[in-house]
């Protein structure tokens, strides 16, 4: 492999100056995936900068009430911590269900929101792909896209983005904070990623050189009746081919708020705004349900490997939504959701 | 000085008690080296670079840039390399054109090798091997594998197959029967991926060539190499002291003949390591299949006509032949009974022998086409085979060494719970699973090759045992030490087992499930021969007292018989067909495999298989993209087997069943585990759901598409 530099930074402006004088440089945070991709030959830079020691490892409630999560929290910390279990569950849920215990005790905020995707054309060097040369082609669309995207792909790039966490967060209307040489900025997460268009290489809108220093989880009551669930092809250690993140608030029978968002559908979490607008004021109930979730992915273009995903999110919607508009309790009092992941047995 | 009596204990009775293995203490410790770490003075190392075109011709290897990066020694490829001697037939035949390797410019599928470069450090050869730029001229390939493709043929026999058998006359066979199953049934192309990657090092020592490997079988990679480096038997020793894995892809690999190349032509030992993407195209897999199961039966059940219709894929440089049809002619009679193997060779790497080639994916075809009957008869899957228990051979007519598959049956039905099931399909519902059980039956062949050994009697009173034997992960150390220590009459603890080391002469390989057998057989005579010698009295002299055997003889004059383990695998699962998810919930195997030698590494042996048979029934598969020609995904993120998480309670246990021709009493255990696995799952899913997965795996796209009961087929 490559040789290159190893430099750990200890505040957050020192790590911003030593990017920017190091153009082919790269944060490190866990490096569960950027150290994967090094192995490969799919990233080269000259330069790690290694972020884990920054302050920024706490998860503090906001005076808004709701929560600011530092990006070096390990996704271990994350699951664990009572006030995400309390106010979104959903979201400790969503990172228990991803990597192994190792992983997650390695892997930060901050790196999940950036990780690559699993494409398969995307991690092997001897292929062609857009996201890793621009300009040499898609080979998924032709060839083995069983788990690309459904959603706001393009003629030049089906891949999905495979975080768990993120889809969550985009459920919950997080905000991501940074920080660049001209100072901070934020960006909601629903804007965070860039459309996938023909430049599939661009993944998000921060600015170049921005250090991302965390995630702002406005209030939303809603979550705490919230719940994600993820498909994979085997019970663990594999990515979503498909998983739902929802919340639901139900009152007489008439639903007052919910969220949805999908992953594994698109280049992007994807938050499901017409299958919410559809159910919100409505009736509870599968036909409801499968109705709304039938609105949101009319959007949908299949591949000829990947249609089944119509299907699983459609049946997932149903599936999760009737789970949640069947728990008793309201919002704010339901602590019991359950933590831990369904298991089969 | 001790004499041969005195300082013996009378401590008979190891062999079928539990014990850990031998090296257990050094493995777990980190004290056992491995083939990629053992250290040499001035070892250079070697890194592959493999064809990223899936057919065409080599133009050119711009090697002069990467000579000049730092640490770079050399860059071997088809213009400078070495020649080696392809014209010989070795114990598997003629070699392995992949062994020939850089003897010409042509790329036969995509992951070839093409060039070697050594380095000073591994971290220098791999980044000049990747900033090494080779210019093909690529011709047009074609790598898509289906039922009856152009190109198909039925291949000759060879003296230990035919590949075709006919018994009677099928047309008329299926026309009288009452219920006729036709089927077609798909597994994927499968890959064998010890977590130990292959690694070979090599050097000259004195004029002898001395390569320390991690293989299934030392003598037979030293005669390989002698044969292909033109080189006196005499002058090669391969050494194989540990290895992680190997279940079939540890034989003679290009990766061994260019660590001798390099080793010669640098003159310093040279090691060559796999990297886990190089292992998917370099060390074999098993080809996907396509099968064709017919079964004519009369309204009990009892079959009429059995026909199974096996095709895998080869590459266009070897034949190989996955023998899918082959436990046909085993398992079940009928009056008209047909198999054939087919095969047809496309632009891809040369598949291999992996754990049950044959039984495992022609298990999974006949043992669901089996199912399959029994719900058109309305037979118990149980009853049905029982059934159709052949007394002989059903195409050879011989006799079956021993058969005890019903005793498997009964105590496997016992022990899972089997009587009073409800064989009525997608009617258990526990939340959103459908539950469901399944059963299938499993056979592997049981035999011995032969194989040389030698005790010695040391003077302070312990025994070292020399055989090039290969302990690869299964515990074959461990079992040979118990067997020696009967055969002598001592502690386990009182004999030194060395294996592995070419040096000590021929021996089977740890493959066809034969090793232990055929290793176990030498040992027991050689240690005899020594009992014999010993008990003439007498002192022991200094450098002790050697008795060595060759079991050609006695193997060669076994009579003809069907020989073969038997077992029966029952399995539990839970099926979500709105999110296509299967979880296995509990698998049961019941074995009738010879003696078993160590309780304690054989049920691991048969929970590996039997969890493999997980993997293979709901995960596994390769995909190959026809475009590029190569695989996507070739790395053990992408390529999914079962995780913790997917295994249930796995129980395997066995019914007694030495066998009397076999001085130990051993059939062999290394592979049945697998076999009737996946079927045993994918019958289980019918259970649940009602629907026939008749292609592996039973992926949660292919669940969901089903959709629910209404006994539907998956496409």
């Amino acid at each position: 492999m490559r040789e290159f530099g190893y430099q750990r930074a200890f505040d957050v402006p020192g790590a911003v100056a030593l990017l920017g004088a190091e153009p082919e440089a790269r944060y490190l945070g866990g490096g569960t995936n950027l150290v994967d991709l090094m192995k490969t030959g799919v990233e080269r830079p000259a330069l790690l900068i290694d972020v884990r020691e920054l302050p920024l490892d706490r998860i503090e409630a906001t005076d808004a009430g709701g929560l600011r999560i530092g990006a070096t929290v390990t996704n271990s910390d994350l699951a664990a911590h009572p006030e995400v279990r309390r106010r979104y569950p959903a979201l400790a849920q969503a990172v228990l269900a991803g990597a192994s215990g190792q992983l997650r005790n390695m892997a930060t905020v901050g790196g999940n929101l950036l990780q690559r995707t699993r494409c398969g054309y995307f991690t092997d060097v001897a292929k062609p792909c857009n996201k890793r040369v621009p300009g040499s082609g898609c080979p998924a669309i032709e060839g083995e896209h069983r788990n690309h995207a459904i959603l706001g792909a393009s003629a030049h790039c089906v891949a999905v983005h495979p975080s768990d966490m993120a889809v969550a967060l985009a459920a919950f209307d997080a905000v991501v904070t940074y920080e660049t040489a001209d100072g901070p900025g934020e960006l909601p997460l629903a804007e965070f990623y860039r459309p996938v268009g023909d430049t599939p290489h661009l993944e998000t809108v921060l600015p170049a050189g921005a250090l991302i220093t965390g995630i702002v989880l406005p209030p939303a009551p809603v979550a705490a009746v919230s719940r994600y669930r993820k498909v994979r092809e085997r019970a663990s250690y594999a990515f979503a081919i498909g998983s739902i993140a929802a919340a639901l608030d139900v009152r007489d029978g008439v639903v007052q708020e919910v969220r949805l968002a999908f992953g594994a559908v698109a280049s992007r979490p994807w938050r499901a705004r017409e299958a919410e607008r559809l159910l919100t004021g409505g009736p509870v109930g599968a036909e409801a349900f499968a109705a709304a979730a039938d609105a949101e992915l009319a959007a949908a273009r299949a591949l000829p490997d990947n249609g089944y995903k119509v299907t699983l999110m459609r049946n997932l919607v149903v599936a999760v939504l009737s789970e949640l508009s069947e728990l008793p309790g309201a919002p704010g009092e339901s602590g019991t959701t359950d933590l831990s992941g369904e298991a089969a047995r | 000085m001790t004499t041969t009596t005195t300082g013996r204990l009378a401590v008979v009775g190891a062999v079928g008690t539990a014990h850990t293995r031998v090296e257990g203490r050094d493995k777990v410790t980190g004290a056992a080296r491995y083939a990629g770490e053992i250290p040499f003075a001035e070892l250079a190392h070697g890194w592959l670079v493999l064809s990223t075109i899936a057919r065409g011709r080599i133009r050119s290897v711009e090697t002069a840039p990467v000579l000049e990066m730092p640490g770079v020694l050399t860059v071997l490829h088809h213009g400078n390399a070495p020649r080696v001697d392809g014209d010989y037939t070795g114990p598997m035949g003629p070699p392995d054109p992949a062994l020939l390797v850089f003897q010409h410019d042509r790329v036969p599928y995509a992951g070839w090798p093409v060039a070697l470069v050594v380095a000073e450090t591994s971290e220098q050869a791999r980044e000049a091997a990747e900033a090494l730029v080779v210019q093909y001229d690529e011709e047009p390939h074609d790598v898509a594998f289906s039922a009856g493709r152009p190109g198909t043929y039925t291949p000759a026999d060879t003296p230990r197959a035919a590949a075709e058998q006919r018994k009677g006359d099928p047309v008329a066979g299926f026309a009288a029967s009452a219920v006729v199953v036709d089927a077609e049934y798909t597994t994927p192309e499968e890959h064998h991926n010890p977590l130990e990657p292959h690694a070979a090092a090599a050097q000259w020592d004195d004029g002898r060539l001395d390569v320390v490997d991690s293989n299934q079988g030392s003598a037979f990679v030293a005669q390989e190499l002698a044969k292909l480096f033109s080189l006196d038997p005499g002058a090669v020793r391969v050494r194989s002291e540990n290895v992680g894995g190997a279940f079939g892809s540890k034989g003679t690999r290009p990766h061994q003949v260019l660590a001798v190349m390099a080793a010669t032509v640098l003159h310093r030992p040279v090691r060559v390591v796999l990297t886990r993407r190089q292992m998917f195209s370099l060390v074999g897999y098993r080809s996907p299949t396509v099968q064709r199961v017919r079964l004519g039966a009369d309204p009990d059940g009892r079959l009429r006509a059995l026909d199974h219709e096996a095709q895998n894929l080869t590459s266009t440089q070897r034949e190989f032949i996955e023998r899918s049809a082959d436990p046909a002619r085993v398992m079940y009679d009928a009056d008209a009974h047909h198999t054939v193997n087919r095969v047809v060779p496309l632009d891809v790497p040369t598949p291999t022998w992996m754990r049950a080639p044959g039984e495992a994916p022609g298990s999974f075809a006949l043992e669901c086409a089996l199912d399959e009957l029994a719900e058109k008869c309305g037979v118990d899957p149980i009853a049905l085979r029982v059934r159709n228990e052949p007394a002989a051979g059903p195409v050879s007519g011989l006799p079956f060494s021993s058969r005890n598959l019903l005793a498997c049956y009964e105590e496997g039905a016992r022990r899972f719970g089997w009587a009073g099931r409800d064989p009525r399909p997608g009617i258990r519902r526990e939340g959103r699973w459908l539950l469901g059980t399944g059963m299938a039956a499993a056979s592997f062949p049981s035999g011995a090759a032969p194989s040389t050994a030698s005790v010695t009697a040391e003077p302070d009173g312990t025994f070292t045992v020399r055989i090039t034997a290969a302990d690869i992960g299964t515990g074959a150390r461990t079992a040979l030490t118990l067997i020696a220590a009967d055969e002598l009459e001592v502690a386990p603890d009182r004999i030194s087992m060395r294996i592995a080391d070419s040096d000590f002469g021929p021996a089977m390989i740890a493959g066809g499930s034969m090793g232990t057998r055929s290793w176990a057989w030498a040992v027991t005579a050689a240690a005899r021969d020594l009992r014999g010698q010993l008990a003439l009295g007498g002192s022991i002299p200094p450098h002790g007292i050697t008795a060595r055997s060759d079991t050609a003889e006695l193997i060669g004059a076994l009579p003809a018989r069907e020989r073969h383990a038997f077992g029966a695998q029952f399995a539990e699962v839970a099926v979500d067909v709105t999110s296509g998810e299967v979880r296995v919930r509990r698998m049961l195997g019941i074995f009738a495999a010879g003696r078993i030698v160590n309780p304690l590494t054989a049920r691991s042996q048969l929970v590996g298989g039997m969890i493999w048979g997980l993997s293979m029934a709901l995960h596994e598969e390769a995909v190959r993209d026809e475009v590029s020609g190569g695989l996507v995904g070739a790395d053990l993120a992408s390529y999914h087997f079962a995780a913790n998480a997917d295994v249930p309670v796995v129980e395997a246990d066995w019914v007694d069943d030495p066998d009397d021709e076999d001085p130990v009493g051993i059939k062999g255990i290394g592979e049945i585990g697998i076999v009737g696995a996946a079927a045993a799952v994918a019958n289980a899913v019918w259970h649940a759901t009602g629907t026939r997965h008749r292609h592996l795996p039973i992926r949660p796209d292919r669940v969901l598409l089903a959709g629910p009961g209404s006994h539907r087929q998956s496409s």
